[in-house]
């Protein structure tokens, strides 16, 4: 275990218990104000514990019994770095000084950190705009400086606080995959209220409701069978892994589903989870004809209302369909029925 | 690097004119010209009078010319003194978390609405020769009474809230966000202050810093009351000015002007210079 | 006290309205009072608030109204035609001009003012002379010369052949009192009257040498365009109680000394 985490804060009614391997990504899922940004900021160091431990590399970074401080790193010798929903760039530095800021502060010398910088100015793509400010970036481009930025202080444990939320939904998917890419070997904690950051970016999950962790474990696992309501209201998202043959996922028993890949130059044989939302699955009893569609033939396992509509469980897939349609179709455990969905709401990514 | 500035510094400084205002009534221009008039009017009438033949002779006069180089050395040194204990002040004040923190707040104010010459007196009881620390400074061989010291202390008195206040209001926009950030990259709290915090708040620092140095080329009460009046040692413009009445009017106009003028040249530059930062 | 022209002002100014109100008012009283406008030097306040009250209480009917200011504020009042019957000076200089615009009757002088050395109760640093104030050590504060005690400390210096050392030269007698009677300065130069209105915080040490530059007080009647014998019978009666041994006594309890 390289990060753990056991905390105690009152005032916040807060009481975590955590863990991030080596290499690995913990994703914090959760509602506002659920506890996610006191689980960084306990980490970060902006907060102390009232009672707790907090241990990186079996470093002690915080510890406390009954409010007393008995252990304390301060924030800038953690090297645990953080980056925020808004880059934050410094408005007052090129982008150049401000990806060299971090091995600057930590005292490395000047050539070293010009490196660094020079190092993932180039890995993120970002030579052209070296010597701008950062008033002159749009917001995908800034959020990628401060992702260099946050990588080139080399930290031991990296915060991700809804990284992506303040950003077009048009440069989403680019950047996530590019975290995708970096996050590799990285210890890392992202706290989302977006599932798919945690689908893509993570490999474990831990959803936190009211200051507690209600349910925790690998990503695919919590996502596809969530238990707690949290999980179950943001997540059970269908999920079929396969191979990608070009238009779709060819599964291991042979079904394929359908769907568009998340960035183009993904080769035909890579492994692809497919992923829709149960609100996109139309049930029926028999096969439909029309339009193209990726057909899951299945027995109903288990209706339970979900808000407005009921969310009905097959073997193989969720969906939400309204109550008139459980009335006229008779939906109840033990019915063959066939879900439909469109190839348009089926999004693939790398698994 | 030009380029790439621009945009941010016509955004600034210069509004798009094909922008409307929105909130700004139409009558609002009458009482702002009248404000404006207000204020300006007297400057003008003071220029008109002076008495221009004369006026070179005036301002270099022997005594004129002790009072301008008191006044600015005064000045300067009380505007460090403001900048060495108000930007620390500033920060603990904006973001230390203590009990009694947003009452320490209001009494930094106090002077800024204290007459003068009461911030005089006040000083008296705690620097002056029967004052509070007055006999342990006398025992240390610190003389304060009637000295250069004593201006610069009055002035630094009425001066150093002006620069509290507008950098501390300053960093209170600005916020700690950036501060978290910097730290979490591996900066000291010093490194911190020192390469996000003041660059960060750099306008606020600099008109603050800029009014503390009118306020205090500008302070009579204290001075007056606090540090006594002699030639080349504690008489400073203001004070010279006010003598000046007495049997010289023409002088004091002259160097009344010339105390705007200066005024004016050191908000000018600084303005200038804030900006384009 | 002309070292405080604005306070002096201000107060005049006061007296002025509240004069003229006072007047209004008895213009419709159907036994009218007599009324003696009085301009004073803002020094003799306390003086003359005395010894108008006194003739007030002498001559029933009779109502004194003072206006109190700088002495050349005073002049600049009676030339530019305020109504006054009683002008009293803090120097000559000033009534000189009354005199030669033709303004005022003969004056009197009917009191004489001189500088005193100030120091803290029980003088801790045992000033007894003015030499002792020749001693660069010594925290002496004066009047700056460009204000009339600052001018007569300078005849005073001057006339002795001593140098002094001051650490201050401030705006006003005020000034410097102040800053004796906070302990400030072991020594200030003011006037012997000034001295006495200080109060107990401070202690007077006269000097021989304050003879080079007495103040003299001169009085004088205005001269009035309507000849009105029976007011100006009173208006003579006021200058005399000023030089009488009523008044002299209260001139000289607050310090100052017939001429």
């Amino acid at each position: 275990m390289t990060f753990e985490l056991t905390a105690v804060v009152p005032s916040r009614g807060f009481d975590v218990t955590l863990d991030v391997d080596e290499g690995s990504t913990l994703a914090l899922l959760g509602p506002n104000g659920a506890g996610k940004s006191t689980a960084l900021g306990l980490a970060a160091g902006t907060l102390r514990p009232h009672d707790g431990e907090i241990t990186l590399d079996g470093t002690r970074l915080a510890h406390a019994r009954a409010g007393r401080t008995e252990a304390w790193v301060a924030p800038h010798r953690r090297r645990v770095a953080l980056l925020a929903q808004d880059p934050l760039l410094f408005p007052h530095l090129s982008i150049r000084d401000n990806i060299s800021f971090g091995p600057r502060a930590q005292g490395r010398p000047r050539r070293e950190a010009a490196a660094a910088a020079a190092r993932w100015l180039d890995a993120m793509d970002l030579v052209h705009l070296a010597d701008r400010r950062p008033g002159a970036l749009s917001g995908g481009q800034g959020q990628r400086v401060a992702i260099a930025r946050a990588l080139a202080a080399a930290p031991r444990l990296l915060l991700l606080d809804e990284p992506l939320a303040a950003l077009d939904v048009d440069v989403t998917p680019a950047l996530r995959q590019t975290l995708r890419r970096l996050l590799v070997g990285q210890t890392t904690i992202i706290a989302t209220h977006e599932v798919l950051d945690a689908l893509l970016l993570a490999d474990e999950v831990a959803v936190v409701d009211d200051g507690r962790v209600v349910e925790r474990g690998p990503t695919a696992e919590v996502l596809s069978r969530p238990r707690s309501a949290f999980a179950a209201s943001i997540a059970g998202l269908n999920l079929v892994s396969g191979t990608w043959t070009g238009d779709g996922v060819v599964t291991a028993s042979g079904g394929v589903v359908h769907g568009y890949a998340s960035h183009p130059e993904v080769p035909v044989g890579a492994a692809m989870t497919a992923v829709f939302r149960p609100a996109a699955v139309a049930l029926h009893l028999t096969d439909p004809h029309g339009s193209p569609r990726n057909t899951f033939r299945g027995t109903v396992r288990s209706v339970e209302p979900r808000g407005d509509l009921l969310r009905v469980r097959t073997d193989q897939l969720a969906a939400d369909v309204t109550p008139q349609a459980v009335a006229e179709l008779s939906l109840v455990p033990g019915r063959a029925v066939v879900g439909t969905v469109k190839a348009a709401e089926v999004d693939v990514y790398p698994v | 690097m030009t380029t790439t500035r621009a945009p941010a510094t016509s955004r600034r400084t210069t509004r798009d004119p094909a922008e409307v205002p929105a909130g700004l009534p139409r009558w609002a221009y009458v009482p702002a010209a009248a404000g404006g008039l207000f204020v300006l009017l007297p400057l003008v009438a003071l220029g008109t009078r002076v008495d221009w033949a004369g006026y070179w002779s005036l301002v270099t006069s022997e005594s004129s010319r002790a009072a301008l180089a008191l006044s600015l050395q005064t000045a300067t040194t009380s505007t460090l003194l403001c900048l060495i204990l108000g930007v620390p002040m500033a920060l603990v004040l904006a973001r230390g978390r203590f009990p009694g923190r947003d009452l320490l707040r209001s009494l930094v104010l106090v002077p800024l609405v204290l007459p003068p010459v009461v911030g005089g007196i006040a000083l008296l009881s705690a620097f002056g020769r029967r004052g509070l620390l007055g006999e342990s400074m006398e025992v240390l061989g610190l003389q304060v009474a009637f000295s250069t010291t004593a201006v610069v202390l009055a002035q630094s008195f009425v001066a150093l809230p002006f620069l509290v206040v507008s950098l501390e209001g300053a960093l209170r926009t600005a916020g700690e966000r950036y501060d978290v950030v910097a730290a979490s990259l591996g900066a000291s709290p010093t490194t911190v202050l020192r390469r996000v915090t003041l660059p960060l708040v750099w306008p606020g620092l600099v008109s603050g810093t800029v009014l503390a140095f009118a306020r205090a080329l500008g302070e009579f009460g204290a001075t007056i009351t606090f540090a006594g009046s002699l030639q080349g040692v504690t008489r400073t413009l203001p004070l010279e000015v006010y003598l000046q009445r007495e049997t010289d009017p023409d002088a004091a106009v002259a160097l009344s002007l010339l105390l705007v003028a200066v005024a004016v040249a050191v908000i000018g530059l600084t303005h200038r210079r804030g900006a384009s930062r | 006290m002309t070292a405080q022209p604005h306070r002096a002002r201000a107060t005049a100014a006061l007296l002025a309205a509240s004069a003229a109100v006072g007047l209004a008012g008895c213009s419709t009283d159907p036994g009218a009072e007599t009324t003696v406008t009085v301009f004073a030097a803002a020094s003799l306040t306390e003086a003359f608030e005395q010894i108008a009250h006194d003739f007030e209480t002498a001559h029933d009917g009779v109502d004194v109204r003072l206006s109190l200011a700088g002495s050349s504020d005073l002049v600049a009042q009676i030339q530019q035609g305020a109504p006054a019957d009683v002008v009293a000076s803090a120097d000559t200089a000033s009534m000189d001009r009354l005199v030669a615009d033709g303004l005022v009757g003969t004056p009197q002088d009917f009191a004489t003012n001189s500088l005193e050395i100030a120091v803290p109760p029980g003088n801790p640093a045992g000033i007894a002379s003015l030499e002792d104030l020749t001693d660069p050590d010594l925290h002496l504060v004066v009047c700056a010369p460009q204000v009339p005690c600052g001018a007569a400390t300078t005849a005073v210096v001057s006339d002795s052949g001593l140098t002094l050392h001051p650490v201050s030269e401030e705006q006003s007698v005020t000034d410097v009192l102040h800053k004796v009677v906070v302990g400030e300065a072991d020594a200030g130069i003011v006037y012997v009257t000034d001295v006495a209105r200080a109060g107990p915080g401070v202690e007077g040490v006269s000097f021989p040498q304050a003879g080079a530059a007495v103040n003299t007080y001169p009085i004088a009647a205005v001269t009035q365009t309507d000849a009105d014998t029976d007011h100006a019978a009173l208006v003579q009666q006021f200058i005399d109680a000023v030089q009488g041994p009523e008044g002299q006594r209260l001139l000289a309890d607050l310090g100052f000394v017939a001429p």
